[in-house]
């Protein structure tokens, strides 16, 4: 390395310095520009009381109306041989009735509504890459269509397996899941599922109130419930809430405890990324070690 | 004196019985391809709304971004240590990298749903996402390796523009052009250098992060809040073997003698890196105790066995062997192993490992998916063919004995 090649280096181990002090001022305001994600005191949410669902899926056909899906015939959706498989929310539906065993009760089934809960932390929004989920001030998780990209890292990402993909359209295929009818709240309506539930299965309220009102069911009825309020506490708390006679694994819920599920994650993501310093400390580390191993071998060069 | 070693283009004709059959293969995959383009994901793939992702991001990307490890591990040592020895490897790896790493861009465009939206992450921001910054990384990553591969084209092409017909009156400006860019690049090349590797340390261990977020869908033995560093340690594992390999094979297949003193040197290195990537994993599997997952058959405790003992272990011990580094035949093996072990670990942690919630069916790859990959393997094989055949890649010992300066490190 002759004089001028060394002054170069040095103008241009600043320079690339320089840039990249200006980029770590200006990035982390942009990085923090992550989706909207609030958690507003006043979130609403649902209480889902599985001991008076009748298994009517008024709902699957009132969810699937409001949200322009095919949603048939109100009337076809008496039919029970349905429960005879398991079913899941997908792009044909953005919630469904599942049919349980009721061990008190056999000839009264559980009957249980699954659909996106509406997590507090949610790792869907957490997790997808260009930021398409965000938290509502309402409490709903919502998916932006403009966004997307069709990666389906929030369907990996997701505690309770909801968002759903459209395998089959080969253009514009959309990520499915329940939006707790953001449209419909904003104007002051109720969620469809919860307006046309003909036995109150669903209450629709601030999501602290309808802890009370568990709270106090689980109190006046011991027999009826069990005491654990699903959705109260697991990965961070949920929108929508569970009361139920029967364990919660049992109804296949999956076992979760209470962080957050992008917890670890970002974390980590934000370790690494501390206002840029790792990346750039060990930009210089490495711009200093190739330096040094330059001017030895320089010297010992000369040295022959 | 060692002979210097001189970056040649090889002479050898392009088709053999071999390059026919890695053609087809290729074919078959392009037609699955087009499948998918015309009909959705879901008609040549088994992917669901249980298993989300397949062997298309487990294998092409996640297992094809640690396999082009061997890009950044040469240019930090032969680069960044200086060590000049190992600079009739540095070419290889690097159109290695560059190959594989594009077709990782190739191979997730293919898997995304809306392929056409990949650009998205540039205006849409998520800090919080370990794919956003996967994503970003390796956009950035590719483009770099695009601008460290410029040299060889200027050195290729300077004084030898030849453009058929009119356009031949170009061939001066061209050369101007060419030259210009070949000083600007000799300046700053240092820049790209390092900032490639500083990207790949990034994106290499962030990959790890990525199943983080899954959770408990992510079974113990390979869920763990280090993921990002074992993902880091096995890519600095794998990097020598990856160019190990290659080199050994691109010798055989141009009729050319291994370089074994300049690949027994990189060998003695595989050997601690190995050695350190094992300590972490088994020391991650005592701390969490995960070993009792070990005592029950199950798919997931066989895979892992094998990751570790076929994939590790038995490597590790071949790595530090004299014997074994010194013969051909001993490193291409241990190297095959290192590579294999890392190429089951990305395929375990990324679908052995995730089991859905309300899992109905587990998930095998179809024979489309697996055409694709095979497909691309093939082209990325093909490309580099043609690469090495057409530009002064590969070195061979140079007769004259001179100019060992030609291609001295650009930008020091
Ligand atoms: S249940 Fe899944 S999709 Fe719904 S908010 Fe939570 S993480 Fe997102
Ligand atoms: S599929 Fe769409 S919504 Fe889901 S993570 Fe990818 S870009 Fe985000
Ligand atoms: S809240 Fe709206 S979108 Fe969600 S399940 Fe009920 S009707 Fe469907």
């Amino acid at each position: 390395m002759n004089k001028q090649n060394r002054r170069d280096f040095l103008k241009s181990v600043t320079t690339v310095g320089i840039t990249a002090a200006g980029l770590s001022a200006a990035a982390p305001t942009k990085l923090n520009a992550a989706p909207e994600n609030v958690l507003s005191e006043d979130r609403m949410g649902v209480l889902v009381d599985t001991t008076v669902c009748i298994g009517c899926r008024k709902c699957e056909w009132a969810c699937k109306e409001s949200h322009g899906m095919h949603a048939g015939d109100i009337e076809d959706y008496d039919e029970k041989g349905i429960f005879n498989s398991r079913r899941r929310p997908d792009h044909t539906g953005h919630t469904v009735v599942n049919e349980y065993e009721n061990d008190k009760n056999r000839s009264l089934p559980i009957y249980l509504k699954v659909q996106c809960m509406h997590c507090d932390r949610p790792a869907c929004v957490s997790a997808c890459i260009v930021g398409a989920f965000s938290k509502k001030e309402s409490g709903a998780v919502i998916w932006d269509d403009s966004k997307c990209i069709g990666c389906r890292y929030c369907m990996v990402a997701c505690p309770f397996q909801i968002p759903a993909f459209d395998y089959h359209k080969a253009l514009e295929p959309d990520i499915h899941k329940c939006d707790f009818c953001f449209d419909r709240t904003k104007n002051g309506k109720l969620p469809a599922c919860v307006e046309i539930c003909p036995v109150e299965t669903l209450t629709y309220g601030k999501r602290s109130d309808l802890i009370q009102v568990a709270r106090n069911k689980i109190k006046n009825y011991p027999d009826r419930y069990l005491d654990h309020i699903f959705g109260e506490t697991e990965v961070g708390g949920t929108s929508w809430l569970y009361l139920a006679s029967k364990e919660f694994e049992k109804l296949d819920f999956p076992k979760l405890g209470k962080n957050p599920a992008p917890g670890v994650s970002e974390s980590i993501q934000h370790g690494i990324f501390a206002y840029f310093i790792p990346p750039i400390a060990l930009y210089a580390l490495l711009g200093g070690i190739m330096w040094i191993s330059k001017n030895r071998d320089k010297s010992e060069g000369e040295a022959h | 004196m060692e002979l210097a070693m001189k970056p040649e283009q090889m002479k050898k004709k392009f088709f053999t019985p071999w390059v026919i059959a890695l053609t087809l293969i290729a074919i078959n995959g392009l037609i699955f391809l087009a499948i998918r383009f015309f009909w959705g994901i879901g008609a040549v793939t088994n992917l669901s709304n249980e298993h989300p992702w397949g062997i298309w991001i487990g294998i092409d990307v996640a297992a094809g971004v640690a396999l082009a490890a061997g890009g950044f591990t040469t240019a930090a040592l032969g680069h960044i240590m200086h060590r000049d020895k190992y600079e009739a490897v540095i070419r290889p790896a690097l159109l290695t990298a560059m190959l594989g790493y594009t077709f990782v861009a190739v191979s997730v465009a293919v898997d995304l749903g809306r392929y056409y939206s990949i650009w998205h992450p540039l205006i849409y921001w998520n800090g919080n996402s370990a794919l956003f910054e996967v994503g970003m990384c390796v956009m950035i990553y590719v483009t770099v390796l695009y601008i460290e591969f410029l040299p060889i084209v200027t050195e290729r092409f300077i004084g030898r523009v030849n453009l058929p017909g009119v356009l031949s009156r170009l061939n001066g400006t061209i050369d101007k052009i060419l030259r210009a860019l070949d000083r600007g690049l000799n300046k700053t090349m240092f820049i790209f250098i390092i900032a490639g590797v500083v990207l790949s340390c990034l994106h290499q261990s962030s990959l790890g992060t990525l199943m983080i977020i899954a959770g408990p869908k992510m079974h113990p033995l390979w869920q763990t809040p280090v993921l990002p560093l074992l993902f880091l340690l096995s890519a600095f594992s794998v990097g020598f073997p990856m160019v190990i390999m290659e080199s050994i094979t691109a010798s055989k297949s141009f009729g050319l003698k291994p370089e074994t003193h300049i690949l027994s040197k990189l060998g003695s290195m595989v050997g601690p890196l190995l050695g350190i990537y094992l300590a972490f994993k088994l020391g991650d599997m005592f701390i969490r105790e995960t070993f009792v997952y070990l005592t029950e058959l199950t798919t997931e405790s066989v895979m892992f066995s094998i990751e570790i003992l076929l994939g590790v272990v038995i490597p590790l011990r071949m790595f530090l062997s004299n014997e074994v580094r010194k013969s051909p035949t001993g490193l291409y093996i241990a190297s095959v192993l290192v590579i294999f072990g890392v190429l089951l670990n990305r395929i375990n942690n990324f679908l052995v490992a995730y089991t859905p919630p309300y899992e109905t069916a587990s998930y095998f790859p179809s024979i489309g998916e697996i055409s694709v990959t095979l497909g691309f393997v093939c082209m990325e094989i093909l490309l580099y063919r043609f690469f090495v055949k057409h530009f002064p890649i590969i070195s061979i010992p140079d007769k004259a004995g001179i100019n060992k300066a030609k291609y001295s490190i650009k930008g020091a």
